[in-house]
């Protein structure tokens, strides 16, 4: 073998330069390597100045000493006066969108996930989230201009923070926070943050994105608080001491209006780079917009992959690749457990994660997960409220649509997140439950079944049946942060063995892993008799002339 | 006994370095199909892709070669002998019986090599070269209006056509030795020079 190998080599070492003459090279050249010389923190900072016309510590109107958020949007409105009513379009705003594929209404508003799994009934928990003031309950005005909260996005100080349970507002007194940690929180100097807003930032977006679900790592899998700072090795693009993207560079905003969403996902792109002055209704969020169709230089195989391929599912080899770990399921099933006095129990496992707790139930961990991988062609169906759910299976959540035979479509990496979640007996549809709230009927604070999915029902105009169970359910998200740099892309060997990352997916010959076993089987059986046969009569050949010389 | 001169020295350069260049795509070739591993997926396909363009680079010399020397002219099938070529490998060879067919300079390959070559020439390489090609410019498939196309059929038509060439090799690489000494063609394909009754 070894013989073989230098043989071989010094074959294509000879050969090499006819070979590259006659290959030639038709890539798209993108030219993807940083500058050479990276900018010092301090250059950055300079930048920053020199690139913004406005220093609102100046500003006359903010000056005051406002009292609550609503106060800061209307300074804020008094210049930007368009501000709100470009936010008012939006699904930040909203937290609501209509699937133009399915009709289905989606958003936060509308969805029940497997986490937490529904807003209603508990909008002023949620809300600390949402990009406005007030949302307490189902009554909240989405019309109201100074309700748009422009702090929590456009925060430079790090020192804004809206809490659960106070509708979407930062808290304007002391308070003790986290609840019962006996640590007290100054109330936010609006006028400080105010007068020191800018652009959107990795903490700012983080500050949402990162800790859905309950906490950071919670929710995507790929988006998590070491993205504040990432290395290299974590994100190639948003490395802190190299390319240093914001969210904003590939999320382009425009209008308030943020590209990219999970609801209506771009899953194919095959348009090529997006130049200036190019159709703009793209989604430019996509790897392609900047990167094209072939951006492997010098490896026409490697772009032939674009066809049935998402970038994602090579550059990104696994999701929660930072250090922490994100969450894998959640097992409401066992939830409303209390201790001998009645209180509630939290228990952590040994990464000091906590696995129990008696509002939510069981939770698992896991980090450097492996994705799975389906076919995706962007259209994402939902099991809505309402819609009836099959207790004897697992009920997916969202279903990510799009076969092999799919022009649209290409194997991408999914999170598939597992949970065992209530559901109504009676009405047979996924249960909104009343969770987070100060009132008898929440789950979190008496930890009855009963009662919070009755006040759950009610805040969609359904009336719980009485009865509750458990239903497992499946809820994809797509994978596409935490990319790779290209030396950490999946090697071809992960997917072109007999049973590498892509064993499940069907509809597409992937040498080393596809065969026909039959025509294996043949070829080998006729080529090892036509060995046999030539041995035999060499062998033949050799006895009659050894007897022929004595 | 006597020695005329068969093989000229392109002839002879082509012949090893198509031998060479084919061996090592079988290797590699059936590394990539996953029958072993060896030198790793990666590298195998992209020396088996080097190679490939290599050898159509000297098969356009061949190609070339064989029109303007005329020399294509040796793999006009013939039936004459052909029986008696048979049965002397089946039989006659064991007794040593005397070869039914003369080689000379204008006829250097006896009717059964005639068919085989030709076959190699006309089927199996045709098959590798169309399913490779279009394994190669598998990205171009959708702008030469071949969308129809299923990589699936291209895989099994190229691989139909490795097991051609495995077993013609090894049937080839025997036959290399049933000259009138078991090396005197290996020697001829090496100096150009056969001994000859």
């Amino acid at each position: 073998m070894t013989l073989l190998k230098t043989i071989s080599a010094a074959l294509i070492a000879s050969t090499m330069t006819l070979a590259l003459a006659a290959t030639g090279s038709s890539f798209a050249a993108v030219d993807s390597a940083p500058a050479a010389t990276q900018p010092t923190l301090e250059q950055d900072a300079a930048r920053a100045l020199a690139s913004s016309t406005a220093d609102h510590t100046k500003f006359e109107a903010l000056q005051a000493d406002f009292k609550n958020g609503p106060e800061v949007t209307r300074a804020c409105l008094g210049c930007h006066t368009e501000a709100a009513k470009q936010i008012h379009q939006t699904q930040h705003w909203t937290w609501e969108y209509r699937n133009p594929d399915t009709g289905q209404v989606l958003g936060k508003k509308h969805v029940i996930n497997n986490f937490c799994t529904a807003v209603a009934s508990n909008e002023d928990h949620c809300s600390a989230c949402h990009i406005g003031y007030g949302w307490a309950d189902r009554e909240f005005d989405l019309t109201v201009e100074e309700n748009v909260d422009c702090l929590v996005c456009h925060d430079t100080t790090g020192a804004y923070k809206k809490l659960p349970g106070l509708a979407g507002h930062p808290n304007y007194e002391t308070m003790e926070w986290p609840p019962k940690s006996g640590r007290l929180r100054p109330p936010t100097d609006l006028k400080k943050v105010a007068q020191h807003v800018g652009k959107t930032s990795r903490k700012t977006c983080g500050a949402c994105h990162f800790r859905g679900g309950g906490g950071d790592a919670v929710k995507h899998g790929d988006l998590d608080s070491s993205l504040e700072t990432p290395a290299r090795y974590l994100d190639v693009h948003m490395d802190a001491e190299g390319l240093n993207f914001n969210c904003a560079k590939c999320h382009v905003t425009d209008g308030h209006e943020v590209a990219g969403s999970r609801y209506g996902p771009t899953a194919s792109d095959t348009n090529g780079v997006q130049v200036r002055g190019a159709n703009t209704h793209r989604n430019p969020a996509t790897c392609q917009a900047c990167h094209g169709n072939g951006p492997h230089s010098g490896n026409a195989k490697l772009n032939d992959h674009t066809r049935k391929i998402a970038c994602q599912t090579c550059h990104i080899p696994a999701y929660a690749r930072g250090p922490r770990h994100t969450k894998m399921s959640w097992d409401w099933s066992t939830a409303g457990k209390l201790d001998e006095q009645g209180k509630r129990i939290r228990t952590r496992n040994s990464i000091g994660k906590v696995h129990y707790d008696s509002n939510k139930g069981h939770f698992t961990y896991d980090r450097y997960v492996i994705p799975q991988y389906q076919w995706f062609n962007g259209k994402v169906k939902y099991t809505l409220f309402g819609d009836r759910v099959d207790e004897s299976g697992v009920v997916k959540i969202n279903e990510f649509l799009g076969g092999p035979d799919d022009p649209d479509a290409r194997i991408w990496p999914l999170r598939v997140f597992r949970g065992k979640q209530m559901y109504d007996k009676g009405l047979k549809t996924l249960a909104v439950l009343h969770t987070a709230g100060n009132d008898d009927t929440a789950f979190w604070k008496n930890h009855d079944w009963d009662k919070a999915l009755t006040a759950g029902m009610k805040a969609v105009d359904a009336e719980y049946s009485g009865t509750m169970g458990f239903v497992e359910t499946e809820m994809s998200w797509p994978i596409t942060h935490m990319v790779a740099p290209k030396e950490d892309a999946l090697k071809c060997e992960q997917c072109h063995t007999k049973k590498g990352r892509l064993a499940g997916v069907d509809g597409v010959y992937i040498p080393a892993r596809d065969r026909i076993v039959f025509m294996d089987t043949v070829g080998f059986s006729v080529a090892l008799l036509a060995l046999i046969s030539v041995l035999v009569h060499g062998a033949i050949r050799i006895f009659v002339s050894s007897r022929k010389k004595v | 006994m006597q020695r005329i001169y068969i093989f000229k020295r392109f002839e002879r350069f082509w012949h090893w370095s198509q031998a060479g260049l084919i061996m090592f795509m079988m290797l590699t070739g059936f590394e990539i199909h996953g029958s072993y591993t060896w030198l790793g997926f990666e590298r195998a396909v992209d020396y088996h892709t080097t190679a490939a363009w290599v050898l159509i680079v000297l098969w356009i010399f061949a190609i070339f070669w064989h029109f303007t020397t005329g020399e294509w002219k040796q793999y006009i099938p013939t039936m004459d002998k052909a029986q008696a070529v048979f049965r002397y490998y089946a039989s006659g060879i064991f007794t040593d019986a005397p070869h039914p067919f003369r080689q000379s300079t204008l006829t250097k390959h006896n009717p059964l090599q005639r068919l085989a070559y030709l076959f190699v020439k006309l089927v199996i390489n045709p098959l590798i070269w169309i399913t490779g090609l279009l394994y190669l410019f598998y990205s171009s498939w959708d702008s030469w209006g071949l969308a129809w196309l299923n990589l699936e059929w291209i895989a099994i038509g190229h691989v139909i056509g490795a097991f051609l060439m495995l077993i013609f090799f090894i049937a080839h690489v025997y036959l290399a030795t049933v000259g009138h000494t078991p090396t005197s063609h290996i020697k001829a394909m090496v100096t150009g020079w056969e001994e000859v009754d």
